[in-house]
This record gives C-alpha cells, structure tokens and sequence, in this order.
C-alpha cells in the first residue's frame, strides 16, 4: 500500500537546479532507498519531503500523503503532521539530541505536545518507547542526559523520539553514518524490524551501499538531482539498468562486480 | 630493526580516571611496506598516529624511528629530520589552507625536502603524478571536489620526499567511488618511492586491498596482526571475526551484518601471526 508519493519533486535555490523532477513511492513494511553521492540531491529529498528546505529555495511538484498534498497545505495543518506522521531521523545524534535536557524531557515534551497526553501517561509511554528501541533499564535512562550514552544508544533514543506519535512515515537521512560497523548492525536490524512490525514506510538515504543492500526492499540511485534507477534491491546490485549504477558499484569491494584486488583498483583510475 | 618501531607504547590522557587511550602498543613498518591499523572509534588508532608523528607524548614505552627516538612536538620548529615522516589526514577540507594556491602549499613540502638536502620534483609534476591537472597548480582548494582535494593533500605529503606516510582516515571523507581509488593510489606512490606507510582506517574492506600486514586494535591494545589476506579470509581472534562479520556488503543479497553481542568483552590475548 502505497502511504507517501512523490511525484516531480524539484526544489532550485537561487539559480541552482537541486532536484530535477523526483518520483518515488514509500509503501507500508517496506524500506525505499535513496542512494547517491555528495551533493545529488538525496538529502534534499527527505528535506524537502518533510518541508525543512533551506530557507530561499523553490520547491515544485506533488507529495501526497492520505489524499493531500503537502506541498500546497497550510502551515498549520502541515505541522501538526510533521513529527506525528511523518518524522525523521538525522545522522548525528549528538547534534539533533538537547544536550542539556534529559532523555525523559525530550521524549514527553514530545508526547505531551502532540498527543496531548498527562504527565504520568507520557512518561509510561516513553518507557515502551525506549524499550522498543532496546535501551536496557528505560526508567533509569529516561534520567538521563545524552552524553551519558554512546552513539548508538544516542541514535536509538533519537529513533525512539521519531516514533513516539506512531508515524507512519519514517525518513532516516545517513542514521547509522556516524556509528562504528558493530554499532551500526545493531541499528540496522532494530530499523528492519521496525518496518515489518509497525507497517512503517521508511525511506532510508545513505551513500552507503553496504547499508542499502542491507536493509532496503527497493534502491533508487540519485545523480545530478534526478532518479537514474529505481528497482528491486537483488535486481539494482546484480543487474543495473543505468551505467551510473554499474559504476558505483563497479568501485566497491565486495560489490558483485566491484573490485575484489589492487590490481582491480588500479584499471578504474 | 624496522624503519618504524613502536614499542610497549601507552599514552594517557587526562581525565577522572585518566584514559588509557594506547595500553601497550607493538608495532613495526619497513621500508616499501604497507602496515593497516583497523579498529572502531576510541580504540586508539589515531593516538598512535599522533605518538608516531611526536603530536602527544607516551606515558611509556618507545617510538623510534629509523633508529632514532621520535621526540615530541614542542613549541619549535620541528627537527629537519623529522620532515621525514609525513601525515595525510581525514578531512582535506581541513588540512589544506583555503586562500593559498595549491602549488605553494605543494611547495611547502618541496622546501621541506631541500631542507634535508633531498631533490623533489616541483609542484606541477607532483600534481601530475596524483592525477590531477599539472596546470592547476595557482588555482584554490575550493576549486576541486574532495577526492581531488585529498590527492592534493597527498601531492604535498609526497612533495617532502618522505620515508614514512602516516594517513590518519585519508579516505572516510570521501565518496565511496573514490576512496578504493585513492587508498590504492597512496599505496603505489609510496612504494613506489620505498617509503613505509601506516594506512589508519575503520574501513577494513578498503584497506584490506592495499596493506601488506594488517593491525587490528580493540580498546587500546593489538588483538590480532598479520598478512593482511590472511586475516581477510580467516580471522583468529574473536573480536576480528564480530568485525568483519558487521561489515554489511554491498552484494544486492539483503544480509543482514551480525550485531556484536550487546556489551561484548572480548579477550586481550592478542593472536600474532
């Protein structure tokens, strides 16, 4: 079932042309990549998505979410949807967490504000919330503050905020970038599970195709502010259609295709 | 003895308690050889690229360096012969001075190797030799991408006419298209110049194509180090194995990398091959 669609998604800032007509379809389970290089637009998608452009920058086309377009809603209603429906999950956890308000404020406030739940209503909330996540202890850490945890658990509180409102749109831009491999497995298998076991339409940026290949069901690959290839996740990594794709992956170890030794390495420069 | 030996190696830093940041450290590179240190954030890799380069001060042990003590970085001028051991760091954005042509900077390292008395090549070649246009050498940092801005970084390590390279993360700025390219890039023009190099990196799939040897460190220490293919295809020591295991690859299949245990300790003992 399809819950968001994107359809000719362009965004320019000043005479820069960011997104040249972006068409995706997030579904409900599964996990849409977005893959792409510095600078193609795929985080500008999930921004632009969530309607947190840079300030100054024209965006264009349709994101239809239960029948409205979010583009064209009025402030008021597209708010109330942000965060509650649609939320969102950034790379760096140390940054997009309060450093000085603990675990239990950030999550309730939250709670509080859109859901308009009590105090004690919100705070037992939170505890399923963190346990969800699988923070050990969820009443002793919702004392806590963020520098108190390591990255990963970081990023697993920021994930618990992303679900507090039961959304059913989750945008994850590079969530495990900023964590060591072991970290990041962890992460992965909590983002998969979520996905199967809430219904979440997840859309998943990364340039990293270790993670795409990991957990996404379906992989577009951004260039340039266009969608050269969007397809089945076994199909895009075994037999891509677009010579870009074959490219990328041709530059990576481990990849079908990609460099397997030094020699490999040095015939692509 | 090797070009670069680090021996029984700790440094601490402040701290309640004080952090062992490097507990007892060996290591070795020679002349033409490719050593990679591989391990997760805080491990103490880059501490240890730090003591080789004399950036911080060991609370024990040795760093010697073509037989001579590497002396710590004080508030002179380091000592000429000291120009020989070279860094590449992380973030090219960073390392290089935004408002100067490249080809001074490069230059910088050209007059670092006159200094010992040693011919290097002048900036243009040097540029040439990383790939890059020999002709650029008066435009700016911010003219290039940073794959591109990393070989200039490169170019001017190089330009020392160094007989240790030292890259401290030179390819996790990078996009994943060019980090292969500019890893395997650094391995030729070192060797090729018989220089050592000490390639730090958390990306073992990367690294595992250009080192000879691989180190791999877990909490300060060295669990395992050894022919770098061999460790590749059958890792001994536990902690390797939940490492290579979480590599997710990039193979279309959907696996899942396995999550460590939550908590794991694993042994100290280290496996030396």
């Amino acid at each position: 079932m399809t819950v968001l669609e994107i359809s000719g998604l362009t965004l320019r800032i000043g005479g820069s042309e960011i997104l040249r007509g972006v068409d995706l379809s997030l579904e409900a389970g599964q996990v849409q990549g977005l893959a792409g290089e510095s600078g193609s637009g795929k985080t500008m998608t999930g921004l632009a998505v969530m309607g947190l452009q840079p300030s100054g920058s024209h965006v264009g086309g349709t994101v239809t979410y239960g029948g409205e377009d979010l583009l064209t809603l009025a402030p008021r209603r597209r708010n109330a949807l942000r965060g509650t429906d649609i939320a969102m999950v950034f790379q760096d956890p140390s940054t997009s967490l309060h450093p000085m308000l603990s675990v239990s404020a950030q999550l309730t406030d939250h709670l509080r504000h859109h859901l308009g739940l009590s105090r004690t209503a919100a705070r037992g909330r939170a505890v399923e919330l963190l346990a969800r996540v699988r923070i050990r202890d969820p009443e002793a850490a919702l004392r806590r503050y963020p520098h108190q945890f390591s990255g990963g658990q970081r990023q697993r509180i920021a994930i618990a905020i992303a679900l507090a409102c039961s959304p059913s749109v989750l945008i994850a831009d590079e969530p495990t970038t900023a964590l060591d491999v072991t970290v990041q497995a962890g992460v992965l298998h909590l983002l998969r599970d979520l996905a199967s076991e809430m219904g979440l339409a997840v859309l998943l940026v990364t340039h990293d195709l270790g993670v795409m290949s990991a957990v996404a069901d379906r992989v577009a690959v951004m260039r340039h502010g266009e969608v050269v290839e969007n397809g089945e996740r076994h199909q895009v990594f075994t037999a891509p259609a677009h010579p870009y794709t074959a490219s990328l992956l041709a530059s990576l170890p481990g990849a079908a295709g990609g460099v397997q030794t030094l020699d490999d390495v040095r015939r692509l420069s | 003895m090797s070009l670069l030996d680090v021996e029984g190696l700790r440094v601490t830093y402040r701290g309640r308690p004080p952090v062992r940041a490097v507990d007892g450290v060996d290591l070795a590179v020679d002349a033409g050889q490719v050593v990679g240190l591989v391990g997760e954030s805080g491990c103490g890799k880059s501490t240890i690229a730090r003591a080789v380069c004399g950036l911080v001060k060991p609370a024990a042990g040795t760093v010697t360096f073509d037989g001579a003590p590497v002396t710590p970085l004080g508030l002179r001028r380091r000592p000429a012969a000291l120009t020989r051991v070279q860094m590449v760091f992380q973030d090219p954005y960073a390392s290089l001075h935004p408002r100067r042509a490249i080809g001074l900077q490069i230059g910088d390292g050209v007059r670092a190797a006159g200094a010992r008395g040693v011919d290097s090549a002048d900036p243009a070649t040097w540029l040439r030799r990383v790939g890059l246009d020999p002709d650029a050498t008066g435009r700016f940092p911010f003219e290039f991408s940073g794959g591109q801005r990393q070989r200039i970084a490169i170019a001017r390590s190089l330009a020392a006419r160094p007989d240790l390279l030292v890259g401290d993360e030179p390819i996790s700025a990078l996009d994943a298209s060019t980090q292969a390219i500019v890893a395997a890039l650094m391995r030729d023009l070192a060797v090729e110049a018989g220089a050592g190099l000490l390639f730090i990196s958390h990306d073992l799939s990367v690294v595992r194509l250009i080192a000879d040897r691989l180190v791999v460190m877990y909490r300060g220490r060295v669990v395992e180090s050894g022919p770098a293919q061999e460790i590749w295809r059958d890792p001994q020591h536990p902690y390797t194995q939940a490492l290579l295991a979480a590599v997710p690859l990039p193979d279309g299949s959907g696996r899942m990398p396995e999550p460590p245990v939550d908590d794991a300790h694993y042994p100290l003992e280290p496996v030396l091959r």
